[in-house]
């Protein structure tokens, strides 16, 4: 078990060096001129040759590198050419809204994913299976931005019970501001009993939590049925059947809890790729999270929020992954406890 | 002998035909299949793989599934009821409880996921309405009857920390555990150590002996039937071909495959260059076949057994064989 | 070897055909693509479609003139979408291509030779997979300019590594079999062997893949183009039509509405027809529909 995990974990240090390499190679690429960029256009040629050699650009690629991963390892991400503070402080401000976002969306994908996959395997080729199958195809096709509008159309302009995003209403944030102590406004809410923005906050958060996990819905239902189906074809739901254990007993919980293993790594998965989701939820909905920091430092052309943004999502996404894994290894008892 | 004087069988399959839809059409499993159990004997099944006795066994508990399994005739009366009109509320009462079965392979017949305690006490919680408590001891208790050392510990263990023996003895733990009436047995000992066959067998025969059972014992290897069946039943290809008390079938074999299966039986004292290996294969389960079905293997098959089918019929008390000779 | 094949995938397809949600599938890329090919002959208004504006007749509801309504530029919607579906299917088949030719032969020489080369190649792929693809896309167009051609490399280059992966595990179990004795016998070279013998027999996943895939790519694109990081205008895409309707969407839904929904049919079509074509290959789930 230990050496499972030893393994695993330096796999993960050889992934973030790769990760590393390819997000520098990608800060050399971009076209122009990093020093110029970042000083502005109305500098001197000798100011900007002064910041190139300050920013170490004069130096061969390997000394760069170098110096790269030492910036890294203490936390330098560089400094944003639009506000010029640090990267890392961006990020760290923009992550909670962000998380708040993911983590509602992944309960609700679970919640829906798990149950319609559990009965679509146990009415395998029923109208309802035939039906959830579709909803789950439809979701995993969607474009999120399209979706996304579509919502706001029909619950916002349409029925007016939604708002159309942002994260609180002004009003609601000057009568009654939310404490600022974890930066998770729920979180944030409930401690100081602000039970008027709490409201305001979950309304807000329905739309774009669900269409984050619009995507996440469909992959894990689809997921759930395929591995229930096969579940249930083996010899011990037999067994379990034939000492007379009732049909809703076997499914959700004889064979559910084998078949969950693959559902939750997919879930990992999801929830990983939520972070990218985030981008074009974010932007359609006005939340200020750290999608819509990146998405205006690519419209700037912000590189070093960019390259700093990509190195820590996919840090992230890596991360979880190896979590996922983790967890799955101790749930199953026949890894857990080696003969 | 155990048969009491009771003359009405207490669980009789009545012309049981169980169909698969398979890609290359239908597979009839079990043919208009007819047996019956008296209470507290044993009953033994005998015939090759794919021979329909395992399927004919599932259908009883109706444990057959049903997309792309059918049962598509037949009554199975137990206690009077037919199974298979029974709703299936009515027939979970009945799993576990008054009939119960212990399957071939231990190794991949227990839920990975739980422990043996959970998995074993849940036909106690299920059947005799006992706390959770009140289950765990009698868990115990059975798994004591079933000669497992240290019971406590066994339980809050895992199926795959057990040996297959070990993991069969829990099995028929489970399976005795609310004392049935009847207990389908479906090669119990086929996937163990040759060592520890006999072992086992001798638990279930004892086991049986003590709590009054009527089980049907099916395998595919005479010798066991000989030592622990009072009456046989020999299948082929989805039929009945034969059917006798123990004694008649080995002094007496009526049906040219039961011959064949004794002559390939290794004998115990006797050396034989070759082991007799009966020529061909059992004919799969989704051709139409006109006639007998052994008639293709049959060393004295006649043209009237390619075209007819044999019908059953009584050779002597007790009895039947289905055949032309 | 090759014929058995030839058999099964005979089977296969008519089970295709059984299942209304492929043929749905298949329907609609049919549509898709002969819309593409004949955009010039389909489209009300093609020179609307190329990116010709007409800003009176611009933000104009559904109309018989106009089926679909106009965009902000007056274009007629129902030609950019048919324009659309040709930027789209070409995009995704270069990008497959791409994927493919660089994907496929590397998970030949993984799966085939084995060893270190093995070790080296999957290791290099597997980085690669540990990526976000859209990210890391996101992340090479962001870097590299915004352009088409970008944004197709952009694609390719998280996408290859499936393929290498799926061909190497074919490779490793085909490896062994009969005929690839027979052929070393007779003397061939390794490449042959890959390529003539061992290649023929991948090709059912591969394809089964590649069709899943396609709906992807084009998802992919779309949302690079709805970033601005793909296509640029006037050359009609989906994406960036959807991006182009944003500003009015409230009141002019249509143009949002329809381009977005042309990706969403799209994209539901290659994984309908992805997963009937997954479980007609596959033994197993095929006979669970046959009813007695």
């Amino acid at each position: 078990m230990l050496r499972y995990i030893l393994k695993r974990l330096i796999w993960l240090l050889v992934v973030l060096f790769g990760l590393c390499v390819i997000t520098f190679t990608l800060s050399r690429v971009v076209p122009g001129d990093p020093a110029a960029a970042y000083i502005g256009p109305r500098a001197r040629p000798e100011q900007v040759e002064l910041v190139r050699q300050q920013l170490g650009l004069d130096r061969p690629l390997y000394v760069q590198f170098g110096f790269y991963l030492r910036d890294l390892a203490h936390g330098n991400f560089g400094e944003s050419l639009r506000t010029h503070r640090p990267v890392l402080r961006g990020i760290v401000d923009h992550l909670p809204a962000s998380l708040e976002l993911m983590f509602s969306a992944i309960i609700i994908a679970l919640f829906l994913g798990i149950p319609i996959g559990v009965v679509s395997a146990r009415r395998e080729n029923t109208v309802v299976d035939h039906l959830s199958r579709l909803f789950s195809v439809a979701n995993v096709s969607m474009p999120s931005f399209w979706l996304a509008m579509i919502f706001q159309i029909v619950f916002f302009r349409w029925l007016g019970l939604f708002p159309i995003g942002g994260r609180i209403d002004t009003v609601t944030a000057l009568l009654h501001p939310i404490e600022k102590i974890t930066g998770f406004s729920i979180v944030d809410a409930v401690i100081s009993g602000n039970w008027v923005a709490l409201r305001n906050v979950l309304l807000h958060l329905v739309l774009p939590s669900v269409t984050l996990a619009a995507y996440s819905t469909g992959l894990i239902a689809r997921m759930t049925r395929s591995t229930m189906l096969e579940v249930l074809r083996e010899d011990y739901i037999t067994t379990a059947r034939s000492i007379g254990v009732s049909e809703s007993e076997i499914h959700f919980i004889h064979a559910l809890r084998n078949a969950i293993g693959p559902t939750l790594t997919t879930a990992g998965l999801c929830f990983a790729s939520m972070l990218t989701g985030t981008f074009f939820i974010e932007l359609i909905f006005f939340w200020p999270g750290l999608g819509t920091y990146t998405i205006n430092a690519i419209f700037l052309n912000d590189y070093p929020v960019i390259m700093a943004v990509t190195l820590l999502m996919a840090l992230f996404y890596v991360a979880v992954n190896l979590c996922v894994d983790l967890l799955l290894a101790i749930a199953d008892p026949r890894i857990r406890i080696s003969k | 002998m155990d048969r009491t004087n009771n003359s009405e069988p207490i669980l009789k399959l009545e012309d049981l035909s169980t169909h698969f839809a398979v890609p290359e059409g239908i597979a009839r499993a079990v043919e208009h299949l007819s047996y019956h159990v008296f209470e507290g004997e044993t009953l033994g099944v005998v015939g090759e793989s794919g021979c329909g006795k395992s399927v004919a066994a599932l259908s009883i508990l109706r444990l057959i599934p049903i997309p792309p399994g059918r049962i598509a005739s037949g009554k199975i009366l137990f206690m009077g009821q037919n199974l298979l009109e029974l709703p299936m509320k009515k027939m979970r009462k009945i799993r576990g409880d008054q009939i119960s079965m212990v399957f071939q392979d231990p190794m991949t017949s227990f839920n990975p996921v739980f422990t043996i305690g959970y998995q074993l006490s849940k036909v106690f919680t299920l059947h005799q309405k006992l706390s959770r408590k009140e289950a765990v001891k009698r868990s115990v208790d059975m798994l004591e009857a079933c000669e497992i050392p240290s019971p406590e510990r066994i339980m809050k263990v895992y199926p795959h920390q057990l040996s297959g023996g070990m993991r069969q003895r829990v099995m028929i733990a489970m399976a005795l555990g609310c004392n049935p009436t009847v207990l389908i047995a479906d090669e119990p000992t086929t996937a163990l150590d040759v060592t520890i066959q006999a072992e086992i067998l001798d638990l279930i025969l004892r086991l049986k002996k003590k709590f009054g059972m009527a089980m049907i014992l099916i395998t595919h290897d005479l010798g066991i039937i000989a030592n622990s069946a009072q009456r046989v039943v020999v299948m082929y290809a989805g039929e009945k071909v034969e059917e006798a008390d123990v004694l008649s079938l080995f002094e007496k074999p009526g049906h040219p495959y039961t011959i064949a299966l004794m002559k390939s039986l290794p004998h115990l004292g006797k050396t034989k260059k070759f082991l007799n290996e009966i020529e061909g294969v059992v004919p799969p389960p989704f051709r139409v076949i006109q006639g007998c079905k052994f008639a293709e293997r049959c060393p004295e098959a006649m043209e009237r057994c390619r075209k007819e089918r044999p019908r059953l019929r009584s050779i002597e008390k007790g009895h039947m064989v289905a055949c032309h000779l | 070897m090759v014929k058995k094949k030839h058999r099964e995938y005979f089977r296969g397809l008519s089970l295709i055909v059984k299942n209304p949600l492929t043929v749905f599938g298949l329907v609609i890329i049919v549509v898709l693509v002969l819309s593409a090919m004949l955009a010039p002959f389909i489209a009300p208004y093609p020179e609307q479609g190329r990116g010709l504006s007409n800003l009176q007749e611009r933000l104009k509801a559904p109309s018989i003139r106009h089926p679909l309504g106009t965009d902000n530029l007056g274009r007629d919607l129902m030609s950019r979408i048919v324009y659309g579906a040709r930027v789209s299917i070409k995009a995704a088949i270069i990008v497959v291509l791409i994927v493919m030719g660089f994907g496929v032969p590397l998970g030949l020489i993984a799966g085939y030779f084995g060893g270190k080369i093995d070790e080296l190649i999957m290791r290099f792929a597997d980085m690669i997979l540990a990526f976000p693809s859209l990210l890391l896309a996101i992340a090479i167009v962001a870097s590299t300019g915004p352009s088409l051609l970008n944004a197709l490399i952009a694609i390719s280059i998280p996408w290859w590594p499936w393929y290498t992966r799926l061909v190497r595990g074919q490779v490793i179990s085909l490896k062994e079999m009969q005929f690839v004795e027979s052929a070393k016998a007779v003397g061939a070279s390794s490449s042959r062997i890959m390529f003539r013998h061992i290649l023929p027999n991948c090709l059912s996943p591969i394809i089964v893949q590649g069709t899943l895939d396609m709906g992807y790519i084009i998802l992919c694109l779309a949302s690079l183009g709805f970033l601005g990081l793909g296509t640029q205008p006037p050359t009609a895409d989906w994406g960036v039509m959807v991006n182009d309707g944003r500003e009015f969407f409230l009141t002019q839904w249509w143009i949002s509405t329809f381009s977005g929904a042309a990706i969403f049919i799209t994209v539901l079509a290659f994984n309908l027809v992805g997963d009937g074509l997954r479980e007609a290959m596959d033994p197993k789930i095929r006979w669970r529909f046959q009813r007695t």
